[in-house]
């Protein structure tokens, strides 16, 4: 038992005890990090204040949140819209799933491609309507990363969503149907308050990967124009490469792992809430029989 | 004006035919019970009542209008289901209230009616529980609070009993017939047990295969059975059948089988006269009775192979040449496992059946 315990923490907390204690020096990847100055907490402060830094939590937030609102309402819409027994559905949900069996590499450069101001699909299909051309990668580069991101991640939550769907109690649903209530009323009423745990775990999970999302980002804009993409993970790559300041990527780090943290820990907290409530009902129930 | 109408309804899965076009005439305010094996078609039936299922062919009509176009909610009915159907993320109240909110009515009006419904069904202080925490029973009442709360015309009953333990599913059974007498309802009830259906119903219906083989009171069924399916699936024991020849001598028919030969009641003989071929004859376990002195034209010698003690009675299981017979006895007579013992048959007890049709003769 204990050293398969300590072979473990090891494992897992040497890199991250590492981590952090860069991010307490002035480390340079020329330096060995025990010859960089010691600065206290001087990388956390300064990136507190840092106006590039913000802006990337600002983008990253922008980008976490509309992309996994986005991918809820049409991930779930879809799975609510195909929840039933057509032939050939099937075939269907499998292209559905597509996008996100491909590397998020080719789907960034697919989407470079699609968006070219000039040879791109989008672009010449616009033209052959008539219509002017749209700037994807310059003003709207934001919107247009979310976009690839959202086709991409879009099946995630459709699948889950579908699974969740169905596993409900069918008859649960056949009775809202007796009691009178339209399919609007029946999404609304019952087969979404049922959903809920699913979508809300769903949710998070989406969440903490969309605050470390990179390749996709960095193939297509990486960052730019400007600062308007540079996502944490690609600002941190950046401070660490070009910047050669790896104390401070380090801090940069520490702050995105706090906010990770807090993300898992409220997810872990809610499927705990939801088990126990559980536990609670069955005791209630044997002590009562 | 019969209140609900089906007409020649059918139902196929594919090429996987369900119902064979069935013709049923339910009139106002009939506690109606559709009883037979599973997948005889009897849920089936209900479920397209209900609009849960779509009808293949055929018709059914509500006060003689067509409904079968009509979407549930359009139907104006309450259900009940075999697994109860509650809303696990509402509490008591909201389950009841769930219709009623979906029309709109006044709060104070739906409260009125939760808080009647939940006295009717007893589950006042189960109002704010969510199903989770509730037993079996009391989640089978919620589903009855909750078609009880919609008022409307007809109620269906889907096993609504099968998911409880026995002793739960007799009280509340007892439950359900007094709560019949006061609620006046068109309701159709669907079951596999023999048992609920004699004593709930009104009017008994018995499929099997797809098809309707009877209907009538619990009384006429149990008397007068149109074949041996029905004969044989109402009551408890079953019904005994035993292969036999129609023979006649002097004047008196018998049905002559291995190792016995009953007389035939005057009354039945009439319409056998010409009938000399092979049938099927049907005793129920109730109309054997022990009986020593009994003469053998009369009777049935029969051997004990098993005997099962229940109580007050024993049921024996005996053999009387290739056929198995079930008797009941009192359970103080003394007896021996291998023993042969004389039962005689009550004249009003034969059931003689038609050894291809299986029609009742």
């Amino acid at each position: 038992m204990a050293p398969a315990i300590i072979i473990i923490i090891l494992a897992l907390l040497y890199p991250l005890g590492y981590m952090v204690y860069g991010s307490f020096r002035a480390w340079d990847p020329s330096q060995n990090i025990s010859e960089s100055e010691f600065v206290g907490l001087k990388n956390y402060i300064t990136l507190f204040y840092d106006p590039a830094f913000r802006e990337s939590l600002v983008v990253t937030l922008t980008f976490a949140v509309c992309v996994v609102f986005s991918e809820l309402v049409i991930g779930v819409g879809l799975a609510l819209m195909l929840d039933r027994n057509i032939r050939g559905m099937s075939v269907l949900r499998t292209l559905f799933i597509l996008p996100m069996m491909i590397a998020p590499v080719v789907v960034g450069l697919m989407w470079r491609y699609m968006y070219h101001p000039t040879v791109g699909t989008f672009n010449k299909t616009l033209k052959s309507f008539g219509l002017d051309g749209i700037d994807w990668l310059g003003q709207n580069a934001l919107l247009s990363v979310i976009i690839a991101d959202v086709w991409q991640w879009t099946p995630f939550i459709f699948i889950l969503s579908l699974a969740a769907l169905q596993s409900l109690p069918r008859s649960a649903i056949e009775a809202a149907k007796i009691d009178g209530a339209t399919s609007w009323q029946q999404i609304i009423h019952i087969k979404l308050p049922l959903m809920m745990p699913v979508l809300i775990v769903t949710a998070l999970l989406r969440l903490i990967d969309a605050f470390k999302v990179l390749e996709v980002i960095l193939v297509m804009t990486e960052g730019g124009p400007g600062l308007s993409t540079e996502i944490l993970a690609l600002r941190i790559s950046r401070t660490a490469t070009e910047f050669r300041e790896l104390g401070v990527a380090a801090a940069m780090s520490n702050y995105l792992l706090i906010i990770l943290l807090i993300l898992t820990v409220s997810m872990y907290a809610i499927t705990r809430i939801q088990e126990n409530r559980a536990a609670r009902l069955a005791r209630q129930i044997q002590e009562e029989y | 004006m019969p209140k609900i109408r089906l007409e020649k309804l059918t139902k196929s899965y594919g090429t996987f035919k369900v119902l064979h076009g069935i013709n049923l005439e339910i009139e106002e305010n009939e506690f109606t019970v559709l009883v037979g094996p599973s997948g005889c078609g009897k849920s089936t039936t209900l479920r397209m009542i209900a609009g849960l299922e779509t009808v293949t062919s055929g018709e059914i009509y509500f006060d003689n209008n067509p409904i079968s176009h009509l979407e549930p909610k359009d139907r104006n009915l309450a259900m009940v289901f075999q697994d109860y159907a509650l809303y696990p993320h509402m509490d008591v109240a909201r389950n009841i209230s769930f219709a009623l909110r979906l029309q709109k009515l006044p709060k104070a009006e739906i409260e009125n009616k939760v808080k009647q419904v939940a006295e009717t069904v007893g589950l006042t202080n189960f109002l704010s529980r969510k199903p989770g925490a509730l037993s079996g029973g009391q989640r089978q009442r919620v589903a009855m609070a909750r078609a009880l709360a919609k008022d409307s015309e007809v109620f269906l009953f889907d096993e609504p009993l099968s998911n409880l333990d026995a002793k739960l599913r007799g009280q509340m059974r007892a439950e359900l017939a007094v709560m019949r007498q006061s609620v006046k309802k068109n309701m159709i009830y669907v079951t596999h047990d023999q048992i609920e259906a004699m004593t709930l119903a009104d009017r008994i219906v018995v499929m099997n295969d797809g098809h309707i083989q009877q209907q009538g009171t619990p009384e006429m069924l149990f008397k007068k059975p149109a074949n041996k399916f029905v004969a044989g699936f109402l009551g408890s024991p079953p019904m005994n059948f035993m292969d036999a020849r129609i023979v006649e001598e002097n004047d008196v028919l018998f049905a002559e089988g291995k190792e016995f030969k009953i007389a035939i009641p005057k009354k039945k003989a009439k319409s056998l006269k010409k009938y000399k071929g092979r049938v099927i004859i049907g005793i129920r376990p109730s109309d054997l009775i022990y009986d020593p002195k009994a003469t053998s034209d009369r009777a049935l010698d029969l051997r004990i192979v098993v005997s099962e003690y229940v109580g007050a009675q024993s049921v024996l299981m005996c053999a009387c040449g290739d056929s198995d017979i079930t008797v009941e006895l009192k359970s103080e007579t003394p007896i021996a496992l291998g023993e042969t013992l004389r039962f005689a048959v009550r004249s009003e007890g034969i059931h003689l059946f038609d050894s291809k049709t299986e029609l009742a003769l």
